[in-house]
């Protein structure tokens, strides 16, 4: 059975994340990023930010609200019993701190079929309250025997 | 920072190794707000056919970015860039490390190849950094 190739091109509606502080710190922690400047708003003042900053891979954390509705849409088809996370890309701009209010918007960039399988690709876009893009990502899920 | 060495092509990154403990896919899932079951329930995942409860593919990731910040001292601006591919999967209590080498220098800016293995097996492999010093 084809892929469904309709849904290329389709846009969701922009999410708004408020980053806060523990999570910041909760985050760090998880992922061991044991820089002070993820944990205490002095060092990261000291380090030129405004106030606790982000690791660069925080970024999931305020992209999921915009990107699941646009993996889990019954238009693009996934089966997700079948889906794996195939490959990521991250492009960062301005650093994310506590504080910050970011906007992100998806939208489905490609579907094809290889080998069997299908490839669905999502692109995301985070802006912060100043309009400044903070990161962008390119999300792939990998389908078995579509 | 100028008094930082600055690598060149062909050098290493410093490796990175860590194991997971029993209920770090448990803390990353609050962490991250990914709750699907095949990383928090052991039960669920061997329904599905996997081995046991598998780590996060996003959060193998984060230490492929750890080790491309420790470059700079952990400076979450130094990461520009990162592209990855997840292959097989990720458990945990088995030792990660994450290694990688200087492809390209220029100027302030390089790009990194990166692996992060387990146990014999890349679970992320072709990873592609770019750095600003």
């Amino acid at each position: 059975m084809p892929v469904n190739e309709d849904a290329i091109g389709k846009e969701y509606p922009p999410a708004s994340y408020e980053v806060g502080r523990e999570k910041i710190r909760e985050y760090a922690n998880a992922i061991g990023a044991a820089n002070p400047a993820h944990h205490e708003r002095a060092a990261a003042q000291a380090a030129g930010y405004r106030n606790v900053v982000a690791p660069p891979m925080f970024c999931v954390v305020y992209s999921a609200a915009a990107i699941a509705p646009a993996v889990l849409d019954p238009e693009v088809g996934i089966n997700l019993a079948t889906m794996v996370h195939g490959g990521q890309e991250f492009v960062w701009g301005e650093p994310v701190c506590a504080g910050d209010l970011i906007t992100t918007t998806a939208r489905v960039s490609e579907i094809y079929e290889r080998d069997g399988k299908g490839f669905y690709v999502f692109e995301s876009a985070s802006a912060n309250q100043d309009g400044d893009e903070v990161v962008r990502g390119t999300w792939t899920n990998i389908v078995r025997g579509v | 920072m100028a008094d930082r060495e600055r690598p060149s092509v062909g050098d290493s990154l410093p490796e990175l190794a860590v194991t997971p403990d029993r209920y770090l896919p448990h803390r990353y899932a609050g962490a991250s707000g990914d709750f699907n079951p095949i990383h928090i329930d052991a039960e669920f995942a061997k329904a599905v056919g996997l081995p046991g409860n598998i780590l996060h593919g996003l959060y193998s990731m984060a230490l492929v970015a750890r080790a491309c910040a420790a470059v700079a001292d952990g400076d979450p601006r130094a990461l520009r860039r990162l592209r990855v591919q997840f292959r097989g999967m990720g458990v945990p209590e088995e030792e990660i490390t994450v290694s990688g080498t200087v492809r390209a220098a220029e100027g302030d800016r390089l790009t990194v190849d990166v692996v992060a293995e387990q146990s014999g097996n890349q679970i992320i492999r072709n990873a592609e950094a770019e750095l600003e010093l």
